[in-house]
């Protein structure tokens, strides 16, 4: 590789979780004039918000506690960035507003029967999904003054739901399961929602253990799922994405890469950048980025190891995020406690 | 309650060897942790439904260890006392968390059944190496109390 060989260098540690870091998440619209935003949760039962000060110094500027009583596994920003949402195993989920210089929590969402594991918003802000050790997909609607309505309840896995992703342009949701299968949603057009495609390792070369996280790429026509099984998988869609409202195709999801023999232990994340670089982080304490060979289109797409950063964090990394106005920039969280800041440097994609 | 093994079998006790200190002593390596001296941290754990050992129930033994330093990787593979015991999670449960109590955080620390040991040997391996599901346990007051019980020292 010309150009400098590709460097992922750790720029910030962000310490203060008492316990492991779960989940991360990069506010997607800070607001006019304000540095990124990165939100983290752990077993401490708190979110953790950090921000850039102008110097250039990361700062834990809220802590927000006293909610939840267990675990808050993931949190999500609505897309205005406006809202903060927190799962926990507490069995809930927790919409945050920032008002007055604090965060506020403005809404309780209750249904789920054990841990809420992941929470997503979708693209137009206006429906939530939830999922949990039940077993169960909850698709929430956004009401006006934090009014939250449950309108389906996904059932189909057979296991505890792990993640739930909206897709970035469709109205669909996947989900991804400890039964070793990844489920496609899709609402009719009336409202209705049903699972119109289960992705499994008998007939679609999918996973052989718990799938932990599904990421889409940018332009929303391929996404990695990474598993127990020490691999990730791309697979790829030939639906319409200029016409996201016509509901067809959306059981056309299809395995296209398998990426292993990088992590030797459960890869627990997975990311897309918005410059297509793939990121993940494992049971191993490693972070790799792979990223599409573009010169053997031959023989199809072919994602190929950048590189691999062992030794990351000192134990588990349980959570990997690029930042969306910096594709260049990667946070990290482990079981270590910390969450880190990592810039790649160097030639990625040639 | 009924028990899930009424008349288990008891086994006699592996005498407790004093370990020689190693030669060569370099201060400022890290101290190596070898087979026993993990075993050292799970015999005494009792048993959930009996007042014994799981040393004295030969669920685990010296060979149910075993351990790549430099890897800092710990295998420990333990052997319930009936087939379908109900306990085996509760067992590996209680062997992870004395493990994660015991040992330096970078130990990677797997727990198995024996193979052929029992009859949802697959299901209780995949539920003790999924860390969130062993997270979300041990903040069960419940469990973490059937847990805390067997950990206790009051044997041995």
């Amino acid at each position: 590789m010309d150009g400098g060989a590709a460097e992922l260098r750790e720029t910030h540690r962000l310490t203060g979780h008492a316990d492991r870091a779960w989940s991360l998440a990069w506010n997607p619209n800070p607001g006019p004039g304000a540095g990124p935003v990165l939100a983290s949760c752990g077993g401490d039962k708190t979110v953790r918000i950090w921000k850039r000060a102008p110097d250039g110094v990361w700062d834990c500027s809220d802590v927000l506690d006293g909610v939840h009583e267990r675990t808050v596994r993931s949190c999500a920003w609505s897309p205005d960035g406006k809202l903060l949402a927190t799962a926990s195993f507490d069995g809930t989920t927790a919409i945050w507003e920032y008002s007055g210089g604090d965060f506020e929590c403005v809404a309780t969402l209750e249904g789920h029967d054990n841990e809420v594991k992941s929470v997503s918003w979708s693209q137009s802000g206006s429906l939530l999904a939830t999922c949990s050790r039940d077993k169960a997909v909850w698709i929430w609607e956004v009401q006006p003054g934090n009014e939250h309505e449950c309108v389906a309840v996904l059932q189909g896995h057979t296991q505890d739901v792990k993640m739930v992703q909206w897709h970035p342009v469709l109205s669909v949701l996947v989900s991804v399961s400890y039964d070793n299968t990844i489920r496609v949603w899709a609402d009719d057009g009336d409202d209705d929602w049903h699972c119109v495609q289960t992705l499994t390792e008998a007939d679609n070369g999918g996973h052989s253990s718990t799938v932990w996280s599904v990421s889409f790429n940018q332009k929303g026509d391929r996404m990695v799922t990474c598993s127990d099984d020490c691999t990730l998988k791309i697979w790829d869609t030939s639906v319409d994405l200029s016409q996201p409202t016509t509901g067809e195709g959306h059981e056309s999801w299809r395995h296209l890469s398998t990426l292993s023999g990088h992590h030797g232990r459960t890869i627990f994340s997975a990311h897309w950048s918005s410059e297509d670089v793939i990121a993940s982080g494992a049971g191993d304490d490693a972070i790799c980025l792979y990223a599409e060979e573009k010169s053997t289109m031959v023989e199809g797409p072919l994602y190929r190891l950048i590189l691999k950063k062992e030794k990351a964090h000192d134990m588990d990394v349980n959570c990997v995020r690029w930042c969306p106005q910096d594709p260049r920039v990667l946070a990290s969280a482990s079981d270590d406690g910390t969450v880190k800041l990592w810039e790649l440097r160097g030639n990625v994609l040639e | 309650m009924e028990l899930i093994n009424a008349n288990p079998v008891i086994h006699e006790k592996r005498e407790r060897r004093i370990r020689q200190a190693p030669e060569n002593i370099d201060e400022n390596a890290p101290e190596a942790i070898d087979q026993l001296e993990i075993f050292d941290h799970i015999r005494d754990i009792k048993d959930p439904e009996h007042p014994y050992s799981l040393e004295d129930l030969n669920v685990v033994n010296e060979d149910s260890v075993e351990i790549n330093d430099e890897l800092s990787h710990v295998r420990v593979t333990f052997t319930p006392t009936v087939e379908h015991c109900s306990m085996a999670t509760i067992i590996g449960l209680c062997l992870r968390v004395k493990l994660m109590r015991s040992l330096p955080p970078r130990y990677k620390v797997d727990i198995r059944l024996t193979p052929g040991s029992h009859a949802t040997e697959a299901a209780v391996n995949k539920q003790l190496s999924d860390k969130e599901r062993v997270a979300a346990a041990l903040e069960n007051s419940n469990l973490l109390d059937i847990v805390e019980e067997c950990l206790s020292p009051t044997l041995g």
